[in-house]
């Protein structure tokens, strides 16, 4: 930890100084990772130096769901248990990104202001910063397919993620969701693994999705048999022919209660003690990212107190479930990604009869996928089933936008779900939709994630939010 | 007279929607009041023809294509070229459509051995070509309505497809199609077709959805005719990808 004058490292960091000033004053953009090319490549060992200079040093988060929403609300349980932490930025994830967050929380001398590093990290990028950045822990929320443009090989991706356990110290933790077969498999790689997982078998949704990745044991490739399943490939499974079982779990959550789009409630078991949790933004998928939470702050010494309190304050991530209010109406935003997501956001607001006014809106940009195929994969009959089984106080007809609009409306008819209007235009869907819904009431607006940015753009011409959407 | 829907590999080749086309004809069954049920057939599962059938075989993964030619290697390959030459329904994608040929190469240069329906090869992509990707608009000729139709999709494939003595399916307006070179898309042999569109493929084009319907009720009542549906909701999807392409 030392902390003597490195005429390198000050050069490296005044560099980035510059890059940084030089990138806001010419709007050129990317301005949250060019300081880190920049400090990179004055001196290659900046990241080692400076993470070596936090006293707590550093903590990373990877997966392909959850890393923006796990990461700010491990955020704030430390800002509640009076750790100063420093985080990159969504979408600066990768190695340069992480170097960038370090450079600008340290002095020129090289002192870091921040007691700990905090990093959300792309899976291809955790080798990487793993090597560099001195983790004192590594967690791994989930393994889906997720951009389905992509060819990708999820056990693959594993193996790279496993291959950075090595330079983890050797009082280092590994952080694992024991419901996700491939994650829990990767606990076999370290002596230090730290599970999380749901025990609640009111959530067995009986099916594994069409969606569902990894179905096969990790180990020798048998089919899994699964006791319950919560969503996609994620339950409580065992493999009968090798004896791979989901792991003992170390946090817990159990005895989980969904109220709508207003939160949720559950009892957090923890190798600390146990306590009931109300966090405010909705879903199984963020019981998931709160134990996920739970166990990164936990293993980093946070009292169980300070982390039900952080939990609680917690009021949801920029650009996944966001509430806006609309004159006499909310309007409730909740990011579509991937079938997973959708599924759980179905599952979650529109079968407990919660959503009466909904609109989808389907865009096909590079950024939200350019391929619809995998609206085929969401579970929309689940929405039917429910409707004949009378779960449901009769569905609404789905308002749909987008630049793929007509293919959300080919997608319903199939499911034999009522179709309401079919609005291509973002800006006229989110202005009909509002109107369409009654004073008092809320509108549910599922879109990817280009037609968000534009829903909210007009949201914020119509005077109905501030500008700034970052939650800092 | 209940047609049977045989899903090949359901669970391992559903890497693009493939279930958007067992959807598609199913529902297009049950809207006519026609009996249909639809089957898994699985790795080790053999295939129960049962006169009325359409075989669907979506697209997997290349560690998938490899289990899969294996399985498809002895009896069960055998029996699916034989539902073919007698005239039975199926419908390959991507990589279904690859292992209906002859051989499929994969990128690590493994030849593996395909069913052999289609006169037809695939190569990997050199180090140096992309990957065939996007939306794609193919021109098709329809012998039983002897009309030309359109089919609207999206492909997503490595490999490069090389017809040998069978029919492509259509001709690429807008894309890539079979190898980016020749303005093939797909093979037709009877009433077996290949195609790299996914998108799903089915649901945005009814009319081919109709016809492998037709083609599979007809093997046992060559009379028999399809009740028309209101269309309108899906020529709308059609239309606005197809105006997009043109
Ligand atoms: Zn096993």
């Amino acid at each position: 930890m030392s902390s003597e004058f490195d005429p390198r490292l000050s050069a490296a960091i005044l560099a980035a100084r510059s890059a940084q000033i030089a990138s806001r004053t010419l709007k050129t953009g990317g301005g949250s990772t060019m300081p880190g090319v920049v400090a990179r490549r004055v001196d290659p060992k900046v990241l080692t130096k400076l993470s070596q200079r936090l006293p707590m040093g550093s903590a990373a988060i990877t997966g392909t769901n959850g890393k923006t929403t796990t990461t700010r609300m491990v955020s704030k349980i430390l800002q509640t248990a009076g750790v100063r932490a420093v985080n990159n930025s969504t979408g600066a994830n990768l190695v340069t990104g992480v170097t960038a967050a370090l450079v600008s929380d340290s002095s020129v001398s090289g002192k870091p202001a921040s007691e700990m590093g905090l990093f959300e990290v792309d899976e291809a990028s955790v080798p990487k910063v793993a090597a560099e950045a001195d983790l004192k822990l590594l967690a791994v929320l989930n393994l889906f397919r997720d951009q389905l443009d992509r060819y990708g090989e999820l056990a693959y991706t594993g193996k790279v993620i496993a291959s950075a356990f090595v330079d983890l110290p050797p009082d280092g933790t590994v952080v694992l969701n024991a419901d996700d077969p491939l994650v829990a498999s990767l606990g076999r790689s370290t002596a230090k693994a730290v599970y999380y997982g749901v025990d609640e078998p009111n959530l067995d949704t009986g099916r594994l999705q069409h969606v569902a990745d990894s179905k096969d044991c990790p180990v020798c490739g048998t089919a899994l048999d699964y006791e319950t399943v919560y969503m996609g490939h994620v339950g409580l499974y065992g493999c009968g022919n090798c004896g791979f079982s989901r792991p003992e779990l170390q946090y817990r959550a159990s005895r989980v209660r969904f109220d709508g789009a207003r939160g949720t409630e559950f009892l957090l078991s923890t190798p600390k003690g146990e306590a009931e949790v109300r966090i405010e933004i909705p879903g199984l998928y963020n019981v998931y990212n709160a134990l996920a939470a739970a166990a990164v702050a936990g293993e980093s010494g946070v009292a169980l107190g300070e982390i039900v309190r952080g939990l609680g304050e917690f009021g949801g991530a920029f650009g996944r479930v966001e509430r806006v209010k609309a004159g006499d109406r909310e309007a409730f935003l909740l990011l579509i990604k991937n079938p997973v997501g959708f599924n759980e956001i179905l599952r979650t607001f529109v079968t407990g009869a919660d959503a009466r006014n909904v609109l989808i809106a389907i865009n096909d940009n590079d950024a939200d996928g350019r391929d619809v195929s995998w609206l085929w994969d969401v579970d929309f009959e689940m929405l039917a089933d429910a409707k004949s089984e009378g779960r449901t106080n009769g569905l609404p007809p789905f308002m749909v936008s987008g630049i793929r609009a007509d293919d959300m409306a080919v997608r319903l008819k199939y499911a034999e779900l009522p179709v309401g209007s079919v609005v291509p235009d973002r800006k006229k869907a989110i202005r009909e939709a509002l109107a369409a819904t009654p004073p008092g009431e809320t509108l549910y607006v599922l879109p990817t994630y280009t037609a968000m940015l534009e829903i909210r753009q007009t949201l914020s011409e119509l005077g109905y939010t501030h500008p700034f959407w970052e939650d800092k | 007279m209940k047609l049977t829907i045989h899903h090949l590999y359901a669970d391992m080749m559903n890497l693009y929607g493939d279930r958007g086309n067992v959807i598609s004809i199913k529902k297009r069954c049950e809207w006519r009041s026609i009996p249909v049920e639809v089957v898994d057939v699985g790795l080790g599962e053999r295939i129960q023809p049962t006169s009325r059938d359409i075989f669907l075989f979506g697209g997997g993964q290349d560690r998938e294509q490899a289990l899969l030619a294996e399985d498809l290697s002895g009896s069960k390959g055998a029996d699916l070229r034989a539902v073919v030459e007698d005239g039975g329904v199926v419908l390959g994608v991507c990589g279904g459509y690859q292992l209906m040929g002859h051989s499929y190469e994969t990128p690590e240069g493994e030849r593996l051995p395909g069913v052999g329906i289609f006169d037809l090869t695939t190569e990997p992509r050199k180090p140096d070509e992309e990957r065939l990707i996007g939306n794609v608009l193919v021109r098709v000729r329809a012998p039983e309505t002897d009309e030309v139709r359109e089919i609207v999709g999206f492909e997503n494939h490595g490999g490069r497809t090389y017809l040998g003595d069978t029919e492509p399916l259509g001709e690429v307006v807008a894309g890539y199609g079979n190898n980016g070179q020749d303005g093939t898309e797909g093979a037709r042999h009877l009433n077996a077709y290949g195609t790299y569109l996914h998108g799903s493929l089915l649901p945005k084009n009814p009319w081919l959805t109709d016809q492998l319907i037709l083609n599979a009720l007809r093997r046992v009542d060559d009379s028999f005719e399809l009740e028309p549906l209101d269309d309108a909701v899906e020529r709308v999807a059609f239309d606005s990808l197809a105006d997009r392409l043109r």
